[in-house]
């Protein structure tokens, strides 16, 4: 991987961290508002489906997971001396496995 | 005036090797280089260890003591052993050549690659380069500039010791002062040299430098704006 590819994936961390550091807090004060009288799939689902408000909020959740946490693992597996480039495949990999599963869980609880 | 005596144990041997006790009369104001020398000069000739000017200046003195790198000449043995033993073996994260002696080759040769030396494009008949002291450029390098080499960082680095061939905060905070001297002219070619995995992107900002330099040096913060500056010079197409 080139040096310009290094930076850029650097850069593209900090910032899904900022992202994910502003929806994780939407995302546990929306659960602790959410339970004040109990949890439903009823009322979890009246509160999503249809709302273009929290389908993109969890949409940008998700997206920023896909970038997040991929490339974290990366540098795990490079500290740990596993730097081939079957790991940027898997990375990659999982980076649209995540991105799928989360947004066909956005899918099913926004349409 | 002698204090009672002293347990001490000291790295002999390379890579492989065990510590080996000795008892020192222990001394007021007494230092852990002086610990050392008196094991060499009264008790062991054969032990190896590597010193200058004993005073804090030269930085060749550096080991680790009690499991922290230090300068040995500027650490009181009252600070760092109480009633205890003072445990003494050669820095971390370098090849040791014999005891207390490391290889500081790749230490060097990474300041090298991090195009740690000055490129500047005027010759002798010009006038001489004016540096305004309050500058920002110029203060952010205060500290750093001041430093004198000696691997306590180096040492101290977990990230140096997961990634060998990461360039480690010495390097890098001599990087940073250049990247910061105005008459410096191979700035984007410093920028390349400290980019990526094995370059500044690599630090953890754990801050062991910060909290172990002898001068109060803060790496971290040279490498977090190394870091800043690579991003932008990457953004505009630079790199």
């Amino acid at each position: 991987m080139n040096t310009r590819t290094q930076v850029l994936l650097w850069g593209a961390q900090r910032i899904s961290a900022m992202v994910l550091a502003l929806c994780v807090i939407v995302h546990l004060v929306t659960v602790i508002y959410a339970v004040r009288n109990g949890l439903s799939a009823a009322e979890i689902l009246g509160r999503t489906r249809g709302s273009v408000a929290w389908g993109c909020f969890y949409a940008l959740f998700v997206a920023a997971v896909a970038v997040h946490a991929p490339i974290g693992m990366r540098n795990i597996f490079a500290e740990m001396g596993w730097r081939r480039r079957g790991v940027d495949v898997m990375m990659f990999v999982l980076a649209l496995t995540l991105a799928m599963w989360g947004l066909r869980a956005v899918w099913a609880v926004v349409l | 005036m002698a204090m009672g005596t002293l347990n001490v144990k000291i790295w002999r041997g390379t890579e492989s090797g065990n510590f080996q006790d000795y008892k020192v009369p222990r001394q007021e104001s007494q230092t852990v280089l002086d610990v050392v020398t008196y094991v060499q000069r009264r008790l062991d000739p054969s032990l190896a260890y590597r010193f200058a000017c004993r005073v804090g200046v030269c930085g060749s003195c550096a080991m680790t003591v009690n499991g922290i790198s230090r300068w040995t000449c500027r650490t009181h043995v009252s600070k760092v052993v109480g009633e205890g033993t003072l445990e003494i073996a050669p820095l971390r994260n370098l090849p040791v050549v014999r005891d207390l002696v490391t290889d500081m080759t790749e230490f060097f040769d990474k300041w090298a690659k991090a195009r740690g030396h000055f490129t500047g494009n005027k010759t002798r008949k010009d006038d001489f380069a004016r540096v305004e002291p309050a500058s920002m450029p110029r203060r952010a390098v205060d500290a750093a500039i001041e430093c004198i080499g000696c691997g306590v960082c180096y040492s101290s680095c977990e990230v140096v010791t997961w990634k060998p061939d990461y360039l480690g905060p010495a390097a890098l905070s001599r990087a940073w002062t250049l990247v910061n001297d105005v008459r410096d002219v191979a700035q984007k070619e410093r920028l390349a040299a400290v980019a990526g995995d094995a370059g500044c992107h690599a630090c953890h900002t754990h801050m062991n430098c910060t909290e172990r330099c002898p001068k109060h040096i803060s790496p971290t913060a040279g490498i977090a704006g190394l870091k800043r500056a690579v991003l932008a010079a990457t953004l505009k197409g630079e790199l």
